[in-house]
């Protein structure tokens, strides 16, 4: 046993770091670390820089432009990501879509996409939920009619992150209604400004808008299109879903949060101390740091059977219910930290242009928003209860 | 032993039922929150043509006497429909503390304007620093020849950037956390050197902080006698606490009865998602919940309106802990059954989930209150 990294890997460290110091853009990390709203340019700003380094496409072959990182160094990116307060990647391209199409896709659509993704031409967003497959993906009615040389698409599409920024969205369609639900579903990459598709805001409680409807009337799709081949999506789709799933514990973005709640916690005051010095409150922020650490070990146990030549099983779907869990608690305890502050909703000082006087705390702004926004983090990627229905089936087969 | 409420105490609620159920949809409670006054004047004039607003005053102001029950009967309907009019600030707190601590002239003055709801009152009692402590108070009042002059700050006062009289906490004597010391100022918002930064808060209301920049007011603008405030203080918070648990169990009916309805309509797997043993037990623990929230509701009333005790303390705490927690709980896990349909602004559940979740961090949240309780157990050891 050793739980040291290697000296190759202390050397890797060492890169990483000096390159964020170098190179990411001080107000992007202060937003990261801020809890900030990220623009589309800011975004499109810090791809750049990671795609001129190299380190953009941390899961692709190297043949393809990617890196090829083993996955303790993949794990000492994040790291050192969310330390720094890199932004994440927007991952429906570079982490969603081009695996699949690298895994599955021809030699013209590697050709055609690859490098849009890597260059940030293209935008991608995922078009899997409808209103009627949420849990129950395959389900989904959207539906592809073949007519010569195209598709002609009709279906909504809903929960669409960030797809008011997209120019193409990956999508699940029917393609055979005559077979199981899963047999009969195909994988077409969708130009978004084709027309018959609308895109409509959907905004969550938070008053935010990450999330879309994307809805397909007569859409023509070249045949061409679609990856591998037809009535065969659902296998691509779940090679998808491994992907999205690892990194959802997001164990890197809770030791950035938790941070981020001490220094709430130690400017803020009860009975005339640091509210950090009360008994109460600095036990809940320590049970959950002690909760954290036993987790981060966890995804170091995983991460290094990977290593070893593993997949990732069913344990990463624990892993994403407890990460979950866990980021969860830090949320509430940094709203909590606000006592009465929670309630204003101030929305100028979300700004980091914000040059005037704070209400409360510099960063209390977003973080009662935030509390309610990260109840996401239990439903999306699959709702912590299908992972529970994984685990259940997987490993303890009952 | 009888838990029902009496045949006035029940056509009163159901007065209010059917007034919210009538005037106050989803959509219209969207647009009166987004106006600047944060609420609907129009609800407000019929709440007071019911005499609603006078409920707890006496009958030549209107009123019947109402005790904490029958406010609590009225809170709970306005929770219910997630009404944004300052009853609470006004009429419970505002209303009780002029009631309890004025004078005959000032309650002659204040008084009827309050319980015709044409006076709307906000009260601030906390400031920057306080975290839910009413006694860390430090703002001044110093004497002056003909009065006080006041300076400091009073922290997210619910309705303060609409209301006609501020009623604010300050220091004229002790020390910084010292109940002693303690006195209440009605003061005008338009006077001279009042400040105030006004926002939306995260459940839909308004309010503001409120910045005292040497305010002269007169000896009469004294609610009570000087530096005795801090019990005045303490009792109507407990009145407020105990209206507010109203407000929380209508509003907990409410997101139970939204995301019941979903688990038996929504369906995946070929079934309704209530089919699922998972989302029945957390429905049964929510509904639980709300059972243990409506006992303490119900006990936190009863005692409102006694006379101060130990006893009365232990009971506000108590509730306002399990309201506290059951109030996130059922928000949490409302939104984990629905899904993201939860989490969307166009539906009425997230908006119960916030002004429940927020509910904990007005007079004191389910930590405060278990320090509050168990500070009270070490001292009777």
């Amino acid at each position: 046993m050793n739980l040291n990294y290697t000296a190759e890997e202390l050397a890797f460290r060492d890169e990483v770091r000096a390159f964020l110091d170098d190179k990411l853009p001080a107000d992007i990390a202060a937003k990261v670390k801020g809890f900030r709203r990220m623009s589309k340019e800011d975004h499109q700003r810090w791809q750049k820089i990671l795609s001129a380094q190299g380190w953009y496409a941390t899961h692709w072959p190297t043949e393809y432009g990617g890196v090829e990182w083993t996955p303790v160094q993949k794990h000492i990116w994040d790291e050192e990501s969310c330390r720094y307060g890199v932004p994440r990647s927007v991952p429906f391209g570079v982490n969603m879509v081009a695996p699949v199409i690298i895994r599955f896709g021809n030699e013209e659509q590697k050709q055609q996409y690859l490098p849009r993704i890597l260059s940030g031409e293209d935008w991608w967003c995922q078009g899997y939920s409808e209103p009627g497959a949420g849990s129950d993906l395959a389900s989904l009615k959207t539906r592809a009619v073949r007519d010569g040389d195209h598709y002609v698409v009709n279906g909504q599409k809903t929960w669409t992150t960030l797809g008011q920024h997209a120019n193409m969205i990956f999508c699940l369609v029917r393609t055979n209604t005559e077979v199981k639900a899963q047999e009969g579903i195909s994988f077409l990459l969708i130009d978004m400004n084709t027309p018959g598709i609308t895109v409509r805001p959907i905004i969550t409680l938070d008053g935010e808008h990450e999330v879309n409807e994307v809805f397909f009337e007569d859409v023509k799709v070249p045949v061409e299109n679609r990856v591998g081949e037809e009535d065969k999506g659902w296998t691509y789709a779940k090679y998808l879903l491994t992907y999205e799933r690892t990194g959802l514990a997001g164990i890197g973005l809770s030791k950035a949060a938790l941070e981020h709640l001490k220094g709430v916690a130690s400017r803020r005051l009860k009975n005339g101390r640091p509210l950090i010095e009360d008994t109460t409150f600095s036990q809940r922020i320590a049970q959950i740091e002690i909760d954290l650490m036993a987790a981060s070990i966890s995804n170091l146990r995983i991460i290094a059977a990977v290593e070893g030549g593993g997949m990732p099983g069913a344990e990463s779907s624990m892993l994403k219910v407890r990460g979950t869990e866990i980021r969860q608690s830090i949320n509430d305890l940094a709203r909590r930290a606000l006592g009465p502050y929670a309630l204003p909703f101030v929305e100028e000082e979300m700004s980091l242009d914000y040059d005037g006087e704070f209400l409360s705390d510099k960063n209390a702004a977003p973080l009662a928003a935030q509390y309610f926004n990260n109840r996401k983090l239990s439903i999306f990627g699959g709702s912590n209860e299908i992972q529970k229905n994984i685990v259940t089936k997987m490993i303890l087969g009952l | 032993m009888d838990f029902r409420l009496n045949e006035e105490q029940q056509m009163l609620q159901d007065t209010v039922a059917r007034l919210v159920r009538g005037e106050y949809s989803f959509e219209k409670r969207l647009e009166y929150s987004e106006t600047e006054l944060g609420f609907s004047a129009d609800f407000w004039k019929q709440l007071s043509e019911l005499g609603l607003t006078a409920v707890p005053f006496s009958e030549e102001l209107g009123g019947f006497g109402g005790s904490g029950v029958e406010v609590q009967s009225v809170m709970t309907e306005l929770g219910r429909g997630l009404c944004l009019e300052p009853y609470l600030q006004s009429v419970v707190l505002g209303g009780g503390l002029i009631n309890q601590a004025g004078s005959d002239s000032q309650k002659d003055q204040w008084l009827p304007g309050v319980a015709s709801g044409e006076l709307k009152v906000a009260v601030g009692l906390q400031e920057p620093q306080s975290f839910y402590n009413l006694n860390d108070v430090v703002t001044r009042a110093e004497k002056s020849a003909d009065g006080y002059v006041l300076n400091g700050r009073k922290a997210v006062v619910i309705g303060g950037h609409c209301a006609d009289l501020l009623i604010v906490s300050a220091r004229t004597g002790g020390d910084d956390r010292d109940a002693a010391g303690l006195s209440l100022f009605a003061i005008d918002p338009g006077a001279e050197g009042v400040e105030r930064r006004s926002y939306p808060t995260i459940d839909g209301s308004r309010g503001c902080d409120v910045f005292l920049n040497n305010v002269k007011v007169g000896a009469d603008a004294l609610l009570g006698e000087d530096g005795k405030a801090g019990e005045i203080i303490e009792y109507q918070a407990g009145r407020a606490i105990a209206a507010l648990c109203g407000e929380a169990v209508g509003a907990m009916e409410e997101a139970i009865k939204l995301t019941l309805d979903y688990l038996k309509t929504r369906k995946q797997f070929g079934v309704p998602i209530g089919k699922f043993q998972v989302l029945q037990h957390r429905m049964v623990d929510m509904s639980s919940e709300l059972e243990q929230a409506r006992s303490m509701a119900i006990l936190a009333a009863s005692v409102a309106d006694n006379e101060q005790s130990d006893e009365r303390r232990r009971t506000l705490a108590a509730a306002k802990n399990v309201i506290g927690r059951a109030g996130q709980f059922i928000s949490e896990q409302g939104i984990q059954s629905h899904g993201g349909i939860g989490m969307t602004w166009e539906y009425s559940f997230a908006h119960y989930a916030k002004r429940l979740v927020m509910i904990n961090h007005q007079l004191g949240d389910d930590d405060h209150h278990l320090e509050q309780f168990a500070a009270m157990l070490r001292a009777a050891v």
